[in-house]
């Protein structure tokens, strides 16, 4: 006799490298929505689509509905089933619901410990909601993924620290400044890696920044981009004074912030701290500008060492998260096990996706 | 039941919730948990209710704030330091202000209640029944409270500043507010706590100043030497001469100073002495 099964299959970049990724984005959910609609046997389903993974959540009649969801999947997006059965991820059951509580909590990302993919779980969650397609079984492991994740947030170093070089600058003057809002940031150098620490401090509320190159038009480009002012490069060392944070990440062969302008900035503005980011390969900062009072000054490796820092505490964290985890699925399961158990005995599970006779049966 | 806790009891709670909260604090740290800065404030609050109502009691057999013996002049501090910290540790929601805070206040309290000498005789009628001198003592050891917290907050300041310096910033000093937040707070600190004894120096020269017989000059030099380092050293930060790390460890280093400054204060006490009883509840 069949067994209802909570399942979750998909994939995700364990398995997947980025170029087949790029094939299985899911590009019409409304239209997978109607396929599943015709799937016999699907109780519940929920959909998180992120750009590292495509995952289906689902309550099925037994496991063989979970194959019929991957083929309907795979049939919208013209992929080998062959093909997609040997990147999968198909659990069931307590597995699947351990599954989802490690994806909230960030232990199965590619980043460790980022939290960014909690709230990408609580849309894709909503959004199933809001379409009707999650009943109580969902619900329930959806709400418990969101407490266990919350909790080993809260308890444990998980998404302690930082893991990229342009966000642990952010960190940094965080930790000096408390908040980026009125704090003047200068960055001097418009390349790649300049551009990308100037959109890192936007990002994280940044509202003043100046930007400043050797080239001014290409200044002026950035900084249009950015919303930003611009500052002629050859005022740099003059006006240093007026700023909080300078990150530097220009090509030049040799310094363009010498220790005695920094000296001289910080006679002007003796009891406001100086943060400097030098990103720069050669640096573009005198290191003795690192001795003076009230300055702050971090070079690439040094924000590497911190990141790196920030990854092997994570990865240290992990295994006792993984183990918390485990208690709560464990708890989560005998409860949801039960439910199943009952829709087994009331015939609900023989249900197919217009039945809809059970008032525990979602719509798919 | 509660009527028939004696004040010293009351004190006894309130010190164990300091101390649970300076635990709970070290467990969250080591177990590499956040501290809850919610739960932190409202054990501490807690113990501080608790220890109002245990200085209150003494207060109200004394007919006035009880600063009759070294115990009392510690409970008065740790409760005035806490007192700040409740203000303060809502504006900058640091939760290791208020961890050191509960150690501040763990500390100054169960070193007052577990020595017994300390309590045993109580200066009786201190302030000879007028209300301009009690005030005086009230605002200074008041003063001294919040010299204290501003040494916590401080060696935060050394602790932040230590932790950019060297690069180090994982483990406990993720936990510790920006550097500029805690200079601010250091600043601000350092201006209440001179403004306070200010005040308590200024209703102390009003009554002195009419039976200048009064005048202890031990106890006038310590807290005059007090106020003039305290003094300085704002005018000296606001100028932008003392800054930093110097700042910080003038700071530390005057909170000891005025912790030691209280034997000669305390010594100075003239009036009468009595053997000092539990006091309960009427």
């Amino acid at each position: 006799m069949s067994e209802p099964c909570l399942f979750v299959i998909g994939a995700t970049h364990h398995n997947a490298p980025v170029d087949v990724r790029e094939k299985l984005v899911l590009l019409s959910e409304a239209q997978f929505r109607e396929s599943l609609a015709k799937v016999p046997g699907l109780k519940e389903i929920a959909i998180l689509a992120t750009c590292n993974r495509v995952e289906f959540y689902g309550v099925a009649a037994d496991e063989a509905t979970a194959d019929s969801v991957q083929a309907a999947y795979c049939d919208l997006q013209k992929f080998e089933v062959a093909e997609f059965e040997r990147i999968r991820i198909r659990l069931t059951g307590r597995d699947a619901a351990l599954h989802l509580f490690e994806v909230a909590s960030g232990l199965d990302s590619q980043l460790l410990g980022e939290n960014e993919i909690f709230g990408q779980v609580k849309e894709a969650y909503a959004a199933s909601v809001a379409k009707g397609s999650v009943g109580a079984v969902l619900n329930r492991v959806f709400q418990k993924a969101f407490q266990a994740a919350k909790h080993v947030r809260t308890n444990t170093g998980i998404s302690a620290g930082t893991v990229s070089v342009a966000n642990v600058a952010v960190d940094l003057a965080n930790n000096i400044f408390g908040r980026l809002a009125g704090t003047k940031i200068l960055v001097l150098g418009t390349g790649e890696i300049g551009e990308g620490a100037a959109k890192a401090f936007r990002s994280r509320g940044a509202d003043d920044l100046t930007v400043s190159s050797r080239t001014p038009e290409h200044s002026t480009a950035v900084a249009a981009g950015l919303g930003a002012g611009t500052l002629p490069f050859e005022q740099r060392e003059a006006r240093i004074s007026d700023y909080d944070i300078v990150v530097c990440s220009t090509s030049a062969p040799t310094t363009v912030l010498s220790c005695a302008a920094v000296h001289a900035a910080m006679k002007r503005r003796p009891a406001r701290p100086l943060l400097l980011i030098d990103l720069a390969m050669p640096r573009d900062i005198e290191a003795e500008a690192a001795d003076l009072q009230n300055v702050f000054l971090y070079n690439l490796d040094d924000l590497a060492k911190i990141a790196e820092q920030s990854r092997v505490a994570r990865e240290m964290e992990a295994e006792r998260c993984r183990q918390l985890l485990s208690e709560r699925a464990d708890g989560l399961w005998a409860h949801v096990k039960e439910r199943l158990a009952s829709m087994r005995a009331n015939g609900s599970h023989q249900a197919g996706p217009g039945g809809g006779e059970a008032s525990e049966t979602a719509r798919p | 039941m509660l009527a028939e806790l004696t004040d010293r009891q009351w004190l006894w709670c309130a010190a164990g919730l300091y101390t649970v909260g300076f635990l709970m604090g070290t467990v969250s740290v080591l177990r590499g948990g956040r501290l809850s800065g919610a739960l932190m404030y409202g054990t501490i609050f807690a113990g501080y209710l608790l220890q109002f109502v245990g200085l209150g009691m003494r207060g109200r057999v004394e007919g006035g704030c009880p600063l009759g013996n070294p115990f009392e002049i510690f409970q008065f501090t740790a409760w005035s330091a806490i007192t700040l910290y409740l203000v303060v540790g809502v504006t900058f929601r640091s939760s290791l202000l208020g961890y050191f805070t509960s150690c501040l206040g763990s500390a100054l309290t169960i070193v007052s209640l577990s020595i017994p000498a300390w309590d045993a005789v109580r200066r009786t009628h201190i302030f000879g029944g007028n209300p301009w001198i009690e005030l005086h003592a009230a605002l200074a050891i008041f003063s001294y409270g919040v010299f204290g917290l501003l040494a916590l907050a401080a060696a935060l300041f050394l602790l932040r500043h230590y932790s950019l310096k060297s690069k180090r910033l994982g483990g406990w000093f993720s936990f510790l507010p920006s550097i500029r937040d805690l200079d601010h707070i250091e600043l601000r600190l350092l201006g209440a706590g001179v403004a306070l004894l200010t005040l308590a120096l200024g209703f102390g020269w009003v009554y002195w100043s009419r039976d200048t017989a009064t005048v202890d000059h031990a106890k006038m030099a310590a807290t005059v030497a007090v106020w003039i380092v305290s003094s300085a050293a704002l005018g000296l930060r606001v100028q932008g001469r003392l800054l930093s790390r110097r700042f910080a460890w003038t700071c530390l280093a005057l909170f000891v100073g005025a912790l030691l400054s209280l034997e000669a204060v305390n010594g100075s006490r003239h009036p009468g002495a009595v053997q000092t009883s539990e006091v309960r509840a009427p």
